[in-house]
């Protein structure tokens, strides 16, 4: 398994190591998950995604040649902008989620899961045409998530004031102790926040240096997960996979599949027999991954849940799960979550997304 | 006095009765629990049965009978604080009661010496 250059940190902090995406990871430290997400929503969390893959793509005709491969066209995307994207085969499954960042005319930063970055490097170099050139900076770059409403005081109190910082889905370099770097305002838990990239080997003194800040604590993946859990966001091999498709998971209206051709189009522009749905289920037991939707009337199966936990903000379990149909279930329709494994049956009624309202990211 | 079950239950005997949980270190190792299922009154189980299931954030564990009985009592406080079971694992966040608990079932759990010994060598 792989380590992080803040695994060391992570031991001496009390994380709980268990391996994610081949690398090994602390899914909570001691104050625990729930403290750790309470974190993040009031205050300020910092989470090491240093596990996380990015590549450098370059070369003058660099726009055109993604624009083949991804189904959201980023030769329009301004240098300065951060963009959410999928690569996927040509029936239109999802290889992976990712940030496209677009540096200059010809540069782009493509920002990827860790456990599919391997993947992802061999399809990228496999289908760019040779004078696209293509670096791989994951043992070169280090990053760590700063996200919170309270995240920009901490900024501002190590000498990065609001008014400097990128607009929400936009980034900037940036010198901070005594670093050049790269921050983006994005993140993956609803709140207020940045993405900050910097040498690999400074990760640690990058990680003290904010952790030292009396409004941050660690947080780990357990509570990632439920923060994007709340907010509907989905997780590479939970609500995304080879089998799903970028317009089941619901962000068809992000994606330009008209009047153009890339990778999977054909295969995306067929209307989808099934749509990723919010549950809220009627109790504090969750439903998990896994576990059969069905219709409660007529106890026909409906779908699958694809994630599910208790959600802290809401005091309820949510899940997100696939539900078959040629639109998606409206708000408020009752489901049942049924497994025949362990004999659970638990009411829950479809609900919008994302589950959590009051999130501060675009704040 | 208390008795420990290898599965991580706490057993405390009075008479034939007893009250059962989850110990301390089975709490820590689960993180911040989220849901008990408390078994229904009168239900009858035998020693190993299934008798509660106890939720995490990140999973459900079942919960199994230290020893045999009918269960005559449940934490209805559970219900609405399940961190109960976090912060007083061996008190307040007991799950249930049972009658009919037979002495020699009791008797073959482990002691806290001896549970604490277990759970060293799990470490």
């Amino acid at each position: 398994m792989k380590q992080t250059p803040l695994f060391e940190r992570h031991r001496a902090l009390g994380g709980r190591m268990v391996e994610f995406g081949g690398w090994e990871m602390p899914v909570q430290y001691p104050a625990g998950i729930l403290a750790e997400h309470r974190q993040c929503r009031e205050a300020a969390a910092l989470f090491d995604t240093c596990h996380m893959g990015v590549f450098r793509l370059s070369g003058p005709t660099v726009g055109a040649a993604l624009d083949a491969m991804l189904p959201r066209s980023v030769s329009g995307q301004a240098p300065g902008s951060c963009r959410y994207n999928f690569l996927v085969n040509a029936h239109g499954g999802v290889l992976d989620d990712l940030l496209t960042y677009r540096m200059d005319a010809g540069t782009f930063l493509l920002v990827v899961n860790a456990g599919t970055a391997e993947g992802d490097a061999a399809w990228l170099r496999a289908h760019l045409p040779p004078e696209v050139k293509f670096e791989d900076l994951r043992e070169a770059w280090g990053k760590l998530d700063l996200q919170g409403p309270r995240a920009f005081e901490v900024l501002a109190d190590l000498g990065v004031p609001v008014t400097t910082l990128p607009a929400y889905y936009h980034w900037m370099p940036l010198s901070l102790f005594g670093l050049e770097m790269l921050i983006s305002r994005t993140g993956y838990t609803g709140e207020r926040g940045v993405e900050l990239y910097f040498p690999r080997e400074q990760a640690a003194m990058v990680w003290d240096r904010l952790l030292a800040h009396p409004l941050v604590k660690p947080a780990g993946l357990g509570a990632r997960d439920t923060l994007r859990l709340e907010m509907g966001y989905p997780l590479y091999g939970h609500e995304l996979n080879e089998t799903t498709t970028p317009v089941e998971a619901g962000f068809g209206r992000l994606l330009n599949l008209r009047d153009r051709e890339s990778i999977g189009a054909t295969a995306l522009r067929q209307p989808p027999a099934r749509h990723l749905t919010g549950l809220r289920l009627a109790s504090r037991r969750a439903a998990r991954a896994g576990m059969t939707v069905i219709d409660p009337v007529s106890g026909q199966t409906l779908g699958t849940i694809t994630s599910g936990a208790f959600s802290p903000n809401l005091g309820v379990a949510v899940a997100l799960a696939y539900v078959a149909g040629a639109a998606p279930p409206a708000p408020g329709t009752p489901v049942r979550v049924t497994d025949p494994a362990s004999g659970i049956v638990l009411d829950a009624s479809v609900a919008p997304l994302p589950f959590y309202r009051q999130g501060t990211a675009t704040t | 006095m208390k008795r420990y079950s290898k599965e991580h239950e706490w057993v405390e005997l009075q008479g034939t009765e007893a009250v059962m949980g989850i110990t301390a270190y089975a709490a820590a190792e689960l993180g911040d629990i989220t849901y008990v299922e408390v078994p229904a009154l009168g239900k009858k189980v035998k020693v190993n049965d299934v008798l509660c299931v106890v939720e995490s954030v990140k999973a459900a564990s079942d919960v199994y009978a230290p020893v045999g009985g009918e269960v005559c009592a449940v934490n209805g406080n559970l219900d609405a604080d399940p961190a109960l079971v976090n912060q007083s694992s061996e008190d307040k966040g007991w799950f249930c009661r049972l009658t009919g608990v037979a002495q020699t079932e009791f008797d073959a759990l482990m002691t806290a010496d001896q549970y604490a010994a277990y759970t060293a060598g799990l470490k």
